[in-house]
């Protein structure tokens, strides 16, 4: 494992560059052949409001596939990641519109743990609400 | 109507094998806009220390939600999947996912409990590669929301 950040430059508080992620209806499609997940509340309107939602909405596992992009970007190696975990607290809205939606992920160092390994406390916010809730992310530097 | 709490603790069969394949990692990479080397390109993940390319942290979640199905869909837990919300999702691994893996799942009821009229459970999916190895743990939490009254 080769990651690019070094664990002694890095200190609690430290934070990593955020990202804002798009996410339209075309995304939601896309990622719904490619996982799989092709529950109607991702890519149809009118069931997604039958069953009490406002709108469409993302697939949780994107939002929690994007939000560790982050950490992935940050260190390089994919394979550093030792831990990932989070909560869906509130859903992503994605419009039918040219927009969508955005995610706005940021990131900073929680803890030096053993092993040359940190934890990375995630925020997610979409539409000024917290998407993701205890979203933790534990990875492996060099 | 609460599940029985009696399957707290039961595992369920490992699933056939999955291959992982270069292209659906690929597809998989596309879908979520990423554009890391080391899930397309062999070389890159080489120089990370990978012997193919890898698989982004949550593709297994593709693989062990699948498996998880034979505790969803087990007519004698009777779990409403109608009424099912994702509540929380965590991964602990040993190594990642990489191309050309055969991995396997056995799925765990971890716990269940009853919260204000909803059904919350906990599953717990331990991946193994063709050696018998662990890859990777996924941990997934569904609640299954109250029925409205009437």
């Amino acid at each position: 494992m080769t990651a690019k950040i070094a664990y002694e430059d890095v200190e609690v508080g430290t934070e990593l560059p955020a990202q804002a992620f798009p996410v339209t209806r075309a995304t939601l499609v896309q990622y719904a052949g490619a996982s799989g997940d092709f529950n109607p509340i991702h890519w149809n309107e009118k069931f997604a409001v039958e069953v009490g939602l406002p709108d469409v909405i993302a697939h949780g596992m994107f939002t929690m596939a994007e939000a560790i992009r982050v950490v992935t970007d940050w260190v390089g190696d994919p394979g550093a990641v030792v831990e990932y975990g989070v909560r869906f607290t509130k859903p992503v809205v994605v419009p039918n519109d040219d927009t969508g939606a955005t995610i706005d992920v940021s990131a900073k160092v929680g803890a030096k743990l053993d092993d040359n390994t940190v934890r990375v406390d995630l925020t997610a916010m979409s539409a000024g609400q917290k998407v993701l809730g205890m979203s933790r992310a534990v990875v492996r530097l060099a | 109507m609460a599940l029985d709490q009696s399957f707290v603790g039961r595992s369920y069969p490992p699933t056939d094998p999955y291959e992982v394949g270069r292209e659906k990692i690929r597809e998989f990479a596309e879908a979520v806009g990423d554009p890391n080397p080391a899930y397309t390109d062999a070389e890159a993940a080489k120089a990370f220390g990978h012997s193919d390319v890898i698989a982004p942290p949550t593709f297994v979640f593709t693989i062990t939600f699948k498996a998880a199905g034979q505790v969803i869909q087990d007519p004698q837990l009777g779990l409403d999947y109608s009424r099912v919300v994702h509540g929380d999702q965590k991964f602990a691994y040993t190594r990642p996912v990489r191309a050309g893996d055969r991995l396997t799942v056995t799925s765990t009821i971890e716990a269940i409990k009853s919260l204000a009229g909803n059904d919350i459970l906990d599953i717990r999916g331990e991946v193994h590669d063709e050696a018998g190895e662990h890859v990777v743990t996924a941990w997934t939490k569904l609640v299954a929301r109250a029925a409205e009254e009437g």
